[in-house]
């Protein structure tokens, strides 16, 4: 992340997303899958790192593999050529809300009071309950735990939306998006940015 | 170079002049009120300065109706006119916290004698 100014001086923390050069590789509509949707490709990648079922894949569109494919639905999977490019410029302007999509950081295995917010027993005047979860369920009635319980676990690597992030600057030469404020996942994670309705 | 500092580099302001924590500067704010456009200045001692690319920033204290004031500037905001050092202050340390403790003839520092080679810097 780092700041903007716009034209009054006024700054805003801004995430800088490199959003393409993206391909479509495939259509899908009703018709054939039951849903129109258009699948895209990032980050071009050589053929002697794909794989044969891959390669025969993108053989379809024009024969240049990607790293990362997605599938996004459309209104109208027909309106898109196979091998075509998405720029940032057709889809976002400035001023517009978009949801981002992100893996968020492993935290690996984590307490209840990180995982879920938990507020913990005192740290002095003699306490021994500092971080545990405490009861997790009644006696003799139920005696079992009830499902989804929140207890401690892996945390992180999960698929996070932030939804609403207004976008500061569009740059179509580089394909570069800045929107205000953060977005799941670490530095060089994958992102999928959906323009709203 | 990476995108990120590409980014920082086109709005990143170069023409500020070199400036340490105990000198005293006039910082020219530009004010914005309604549709007119004011300059006011801030003069006092640089408390810090923190490092940075564009979240570099810096801070001034000084005494106004014998109440201190401090105000932090975000070094690259294009709402500073520009920057001019008054004194060069000669401090041990780089962050002047101890001066809100200090009042009047306590809270003096004393002047950094320059070299030519700082001075043309």
């Amino acid at each position: 992340m780092t700041r903007v100014y716009n034209e009054f001086g006024q700054a805003s923390p801004v995430t800088v997303i490199e959003a393409g050069p993206c391909f479509v590789l495939q259509r899908k509509t009703v018709g054939k899958e039951g849903y129109n949707a258009i699948q895209v490709g990032f980050q071009e990648k050589k053929a002697s790192r794909m794989i044969k079922p891959e390669a025969g894949h993108f053989k379809k569109s024009g024969g240049t593999g990607y790293y990362h494919v997605r599938e996004f639905r459309v209104e109208n999977a027909k309106a898109y050529e196979l091998g075509q490019q998405i720029s940032v410029s057709e889809l976002f302007k400035v001023g517009d809300k978009v949801d981002i999509t992100g893996k968020t950081k492993g935290r690996g295995f984590q307490g209840v009071i990180k995982r879920h917010g938990f507020h913990g027993g005192r740290e002095t005047h003699g306490s021994d309950f500092q971080r545990q979860p405490g009861s997790i369920g009644s006696s003799a009635y139920p005696s079992r735990v009830i499902k989804g319980k929140k207890m401690p676990g892996h945390m992180g690597t999960d698929r996070k939306t932030t939804k609403n992030l207004t976008v500061v600057d569009v740059r179509p030469e580089e394909n570069i998006l800045l929107v205000k404020g953060a977005v799941p996942g670490a530095k060089n994670g994958l992102l999928s940015i959906y323009t709203k309705a | 170079m990476n995108i990120i500092d590409r980014i920082d580099q086109e709005s990143m302001r170069f023409d500020h002049p070199d400036f340490r924590p105990g000198d005293n500067v006039k910082v020219h704010i530009r004010i914005i009120e309604g549709n007119k456009e004011r300059v006011q200045i801030f003069q006092g001692v640089v408390l810090k300065r923190k490092r940075g690319m564009m979240n570099a920033s810096f801070t001034v204290r000084k005494i106004s109706h014998s109440v201190g004031v401090e105000k932090t500037f975000a070094m690259h905001s294009p709402r500073i006119d520009k920057i001019e050092v008054v004194s060069h202050g000669k401090v041990r340390r780089s962050r002047l916290y101890y001066l809100r403790d200090l009042r009047g003839k306590a809270a003096r520092i004393s002047e950094r004698q320059r070299n030519n080679k700082q001075a043309e810097a």
